[in-house]
């Protein structure tokens, strides 16, 4: 039991160290095992593996984004896959711009997509996409600013509890619609790829394979660590009180929807990040990741891992994805029932999560 | 002609523009002994007149206890005070130069009007020293509160009100596993940390042992003095105990007002009590 009041000091959770403490091995030893280790050596990590895992580790990133609205805030964003998807088509783009006359049509102007649709000119949205700070911009801002206006809209008039994860649902939802379409100059149906480098980096090559997955992990990390301050922060105290007595929290004087808003955008400019990093490791972004399945599953990861923890929600996220990549391998059409049967028993038997259940052994011991 | 009018009332030389005028001061001015004042105070909810034509003063430093059938306005009255509800007609202003009919809820707060609700909502998963924490005065704006780390001198005053309300011993104990009694007691200490010039108080010993409610009714008396405290309480004895002075409402307006003996003396109270 805390003895007195964590004044905002990053003070890590026992999960937390052990978390970070993984994540650095992890980090350091899967770039040795990959380059330095022969390819015939059962030590050696194929390239495929490297990243699989970073892209394992957006995922963890954007399950920490959702845990800390959700774990600590009380609001169940059922949209959240939409800030991921914006961030990164924001990538996505400045990738289409770097591909240059080395598409299929070799338009040095226009992306493949443009020229098949007869388009003459690049439409006004994708100017400075071929820049990369420009593009960096725009992974922060576009999910943010979103968040930002969409939450001014729904804080401000108290939508809250289910009514406020349908129009999260719905957000993304009509995200999806919009950006299924030719003529909104996304690549619709079927988005963006191709790609073939970042940043003048290879996208094929190992090194930058490797580059990608340090880049996720730092991500990762950078993102824990900010969440854990703000939630060890008094503001996150505060949150706390929202998430459980709201009225009671504005009473004491608080702008509730204030600390939901810039926290809620926070969680959309994490989302934003890990897009940004997804996309480069899979080499496409397709509006299917608008669906409002991947941002129920994102849900389900958080609870699977345990809400308010944070670190649950990586282990959850890591958990649920590594399942899906092997079952979906040895046995495709399991894999819903899994996932679905999953949810069901750690609702039923274990509210916590799988942190809670470690905490529970921790404290026994 | 009649914009010519208006026009004139605006030009007039002796007056100036509204949006020129010095924004009413948020001090407390009580320079008359008097902290608050509803005067000719009416609502109507869907045709029922909750509160008709209330006259209240509460004097500075007073421990005032208000009572009243159900349905009387007890409540209600909290609410306009607090700008939960805004009343239809009537006035109310916190001491000479604030008038509550203009503020919203988070202001009137932070002005220094503390309520204390019937049910006691203190915020169950943090701990007890983290609840008076957060009711802290104190910038709680986004960022500040962000930032905020506590001082010397706050926890200093944190410490002072634990010892207030007796909780010493429970200060790192989760707000959830206090008793009853307790959380009320955090309640009420949740409030003092706000240095309210006002508290008002819902119904303090509602499901009360009876030491429970002696330490309550010393703890209220305590406060007077430093604060204005309005309680509004069903239990009688409880509330013999602590007044010296006694507001019965009826129907939305003062039936009587006086000593414990005189209201209960009086032959208007002792019809609504118990002739009904």
């Amino acid at each position: 039991m805390r003895s007195d009041i964590q004044t905002g000091r990053l003070q890590l959770d026992r999960g937390g160290q052990i978390f970070l403490i993984l994540l650095a091995v992890t980090t350091l030893l899967v770039p040795i095992l990959n380059l330095a280790v022969p390819t015939d050596s059962p030590l050696h990590v194929s390239t495929f593996t490297v990243t699989l895992l970073g892209k394992y580790l957006t995922y963890a990133l954007l399950a920490v984004a959702v845990d800390l609205v959700w774990g600590y805030l009380g609001i169940l964003s059922l949209g959240h896959g939409a800030f991921f998807a914006l961030g990164g088509y924001a990538m996505g783009m400045y990738l289409m711009r770097q591909i240059g006359d080395r598409g299929v049509y070799g338009n040095p102007d226009l992306p493949d997509f443009m020229v098949f649709l007869n388009w003459h000119e690049l439409p006004w949205f994708w100017h400075g996409f071929d820049q990369f700070w420009f593009s960096a911009l725009m992974v922060v801002l576009v999910p943010g600013v979103l968040a930002f206006v969409f939450g001014w809209l729904t804080f401000r008039s108290r939508v809250t509890g289910v009514y406020l994860s349908i129009i999260t649902q719905a957000l993304t939802y009509a995200l999806m619609l919009a950006f299924f379409r030719n003529e909104m100059g996304f690549g619709g149906n079927n988005g963006l790829t191709d790609f073939k480098d970042l940043l003048g980096f290879d996208l094929q090559s190992d090194a930058t394979r490797i580059g990608l997955f340090i880049a996720s992990a730092l991500a990762l990390a950078g993102g824990y660590l900010a969440c854990r301050y703000l939630v060890n922060s008094k503001l996150g105290r505060v949150a706390v009180a929202i998430r459980d007595a709201e009225s009671r929290t504005r009473f004491i004087g608080y702008r509730v929807e204030q600390v939901k808003l810039w926290i809620f955008a926070f969680s959309a400019v994490l989302a934003g990040i890990a897009g940004a990093l997804y996309v480069p490791q899979v080499g496409i972004i397709n509006p299917g990741e608008f669906s409002p399945l991947n941002s129920i599953e994102i849900v389900v990861w958080v609870a699977i891992g345990g809400r308010a923890t944070l670190y649950g929600a990586v282990l959850g996220a890591l958990l649920v994805n590594y399942g899906k990549t092997y079952l979906t391998g040895v046995m495709p059409d399991a894999w819903l029932f899994a996932l679905g049967g999953l949810f069901v028993l750690v609702t039923l038997f274990l509210p916590q999560g799988i942190a809670g259940l470690l905490r529970r052994k921790g404290a026994a011991a | 002609m009649k914009t010519l009018d208006t026009l004139r009332t605006t030009m007039r030389r002796d007056q100036v523009w509204d949006f020129m005028r010095p924004k009413q001061g948020l001090e407390l001015d009580m320079s008359h002994g008097t902290i608050l004042y509803l005067e000719d105070i009416s609502v109507t909810f869907d045709g029922f007149r909750a509160i008709d034509h209330l006259n209240l003063y509460i004097d500075a430093g007073e421990l005032r206890c208000i009572i009243g059938p159900n349905g009387a306005g007890k409540t209600t009255m909290m609410d306009i005070i607090t700008g939960k509800t805004r009343p239809d007609t009537g006035t109310a202003w916190f001491g000479q130069t604030i008038d509550l009919l203009r503020l919203s809820e988070p202001e009137i707060a932070s002005l220094g009007i503390g309520r204390k609700f019937q049910k006691p909502t203190v915020f169950e998963p943090l701990s007890v020293m983290e609840n008076l924490e957060l009711a802290m005065a104190a910038d709680k704006r986004v960022w500040p509160t962000l930032r905020a780390r506590l001082t010397a001198e706050q926890r200093t005053r944190i410490d002072e009100v634990l010892e207030t309300i007796g909780l010493q011993k429970h200060r790192a104990q989760r707000a959830g596993a206090l008793s009853h009694g307790q959380k009320q007691w955090l309640e009420i200490g949740m409030l003092l940390m706000q240095d309210p010039y006002l508290l008002l108080v819902d119904e303090p010993v509602a499901g009360m042992t009876h030491q429970e409610m002696d330490r309550t009714a010393e703890l209220l008396k305590s406060l007077a003095g430093k604060h204005s405290v309005v309680v509004v309480e069903h239990d009688m004895d409880f509330v013999r105990s602590i007044a010296n002075k006694v507001t019965v409402l009826h129907q939305g307006s003062v039936l009587a007002e006086g000593t414990m003996d005189e209201v209960q003396n009086d032959p208007r109270v002792i019809e609504v009590y118990l002739g009904g």
